[in-house]
């Protein structure tokens, strides 16, 4: 296939996934733009939060409009590199506490 | 970003033909993105048309101390253009033949213009209820002939509309000219010591946020938190409003557009941010626009690209007010800029 399965283009398709399942394509973007609302949370606190996410599950349509999203609320460079390295810390985190079981299945067969 | 003019670089895009070209074209050619005009049609009765004329906004001249990466004038101190003395009191005829509430000057620099104190002085005495200059703060520093206008502005009860596109050194100076940002800081203290944006005086300092590169401005009211927050926090600076503006795709902006190829991007973006509600809010229903040469517009974004009003009378020396409002706007894509997401004027976002 020549056509790659990620296209910058796509991103703005994104609300036609309501066309086959309207009720329930309304219902996601409804509680979507209320997660992003001022809340106990700040519209740009949540907004790093995502771009965050965002890395964390390698969703290239959510970097772009969260980077975008951040430019829009003034926020900067340095603040988005911070939580891009968050989401690092927790991921690379997330593999290296794994190493607590090797250790204990290590040391649990070795004489 | 480059020191000069786009005229003095003798750029293409200093013809406004060239402009229009890259507005009527590529992805507005049949069966690409829609024009304005088509747009519109169905929110609104079209063509549009102006419903009064509550605001004069005279362009004194393109003479600015400042080369700006995103001026929509292509100002710069190599740029001459300057209102003659006749078309200045021709402007002044025209207050006082009419109801208008807002007289907002600028350019360039309009504290360049040599005859400035002077218009602003008679210009006072007329009964306008608000009398904006718009400075770019730097000015203000830029000459010893410059360092009194804080207490000029106050006699007179001028309001300042500043530029200052962040709050922070870098964004500023990457958009504005490497020491703008301490400058403009420096500017905004002096105002703020003669009672400008001071809670206690109606001396009005509003400043102006412009996206500092290929996005649309954000939440107006959430930006300006954010600047007052951070201003108050680090120089202890005061203002009333912020206004963000949305950039246009003119002059040195669009070179900006093109060069770093975010142009059809960042123009789909403004197509799809179309909000029918800023319509009939839209700064060219309410505003006359006065070039340096006497030449009318709907409005400054108008002026840059030479599309004068739609009427006989192009020029303030044959000006019948009551019969100017009677016009259709000139529109082309541009104007999706006025209408994308709360909509944008000189006055911040209008819905």
């Amino acid at each position: 296939m020549s056509r790659p399965y990620y296209q910058s283009q796509d991103l703005k398709k994104f609300k036609n996934i309501s066309d086959w399942s309207p009720e329930l394509g309304a219902k996601f973007f409804e509680y979507y733009n209320s997660v992003f609302e001022e809340g106990a949370l700040s519209a740009r606190e949540k907004s790093l939060i995502a771009l965050a996410v965002a890395h964390t599950v390698q969703c290239p349509y959510c970097i772009d409009a969260y980077t975008q999203d951040g430019l829009q609320r003034g926020i900067e460079r340095n603040e988005m590199m911070e939580a891009v390295h968050v989401a690092a810390a927790i991921r690379g985190g997330a593999s290296l506490v794994h190493g607590v079981q090797m250790m204990e299945v290590y040391d649990k067969r070795s004489m | 970003m480059s020191s000069k003019s786009l005229r003095s670089r003798s750029h293409r895009l200093s013809s406004t033909q060239a402009q229009l070209e890259w507005l009527e074209k590529g992805i507005f050619k049949p069966g690409g993105l829609p024009h304005f005009a088509t747009k519109v049609n169905g929110f609104q009765d079209t063509p549009l048309r102006p419903h009064s004329l509550d605001i004069l906004q005279l362009n004194l001249g393109y003479m600015c101390n400042q080369v700006c990466a995103h001026c929509h004038v292509d100002a710069g101190p190599d740029r001459k253009e300057m209102m003659s003395e006749t078309t200045l009191e021709k402007c002044l005829d025209l207050i006082r033949k009419t109801s208008i509430k807002t007289l907002d000057l600028t350019g360039g620099a309009p504290e360049m213009h040599p005859h400035f104190r002077e218009f602003v002085s008679q210009a006072a005495q007329l009964g306008i209820q608000d009398l904006i200059v718009r400075s770019n703060l730097t000015i203000l520093l830029a000459n010893k002939k410059y360092v009194d206008l804080p207490e000029f502005f106050k006699t007179q009860n001028v309001h300042v509309i500043s530029s200052l596109p962040f709050y922070k050194k870098d964004k500023t100076d990457r958009q504005r000219g490497s020491g703008v940002f301490l400058k403009s800081i420096e500017a905004l203290k002096r105002l703020n010591a003669v009672g400008y944006g001071k809670s206690e005086t109606n001396l009005k300092l509003d400043l102006v946020y412009n996206p500092s590169g290929a996005f649309l401005p954000g939440n107006q009211k959430s930006l300006e938190l954010e600047f007052k927050k951070a201003l108050k926090t680090d120089f202890d600076i005061d203002f009333n409003q912020l206004f963000t503006i949305t950039n246009m795709p003119i002059s040195r902006y669009l070179e900006f557009l093109i060069a770093s190829e975010n142009y059809e991007e960042y123009m789909e973006s403004l197509v799809e941010a179309f909000n029918p509600s800023a319509l009939d809010k839209v700064m060219c229903t309410n505003t006359l626009s006065v070039r340096w040469d006497g030449y009318m517009y709907d409005c400054d974004f108008n002026q840059m690209l030479d599309l004068k009003v739609d009427h006989t009378m192009q020029h303030i020396d044959d000006v019948i007010p009551e019969e100017l409002v009677q016009r259709n706007i000139c529109v082309s894509q541009h104007c999706y800029g006025c209408t994308a997401g709360s909509g944008s004027s000189c006055q911040g976002s209008v819905v």
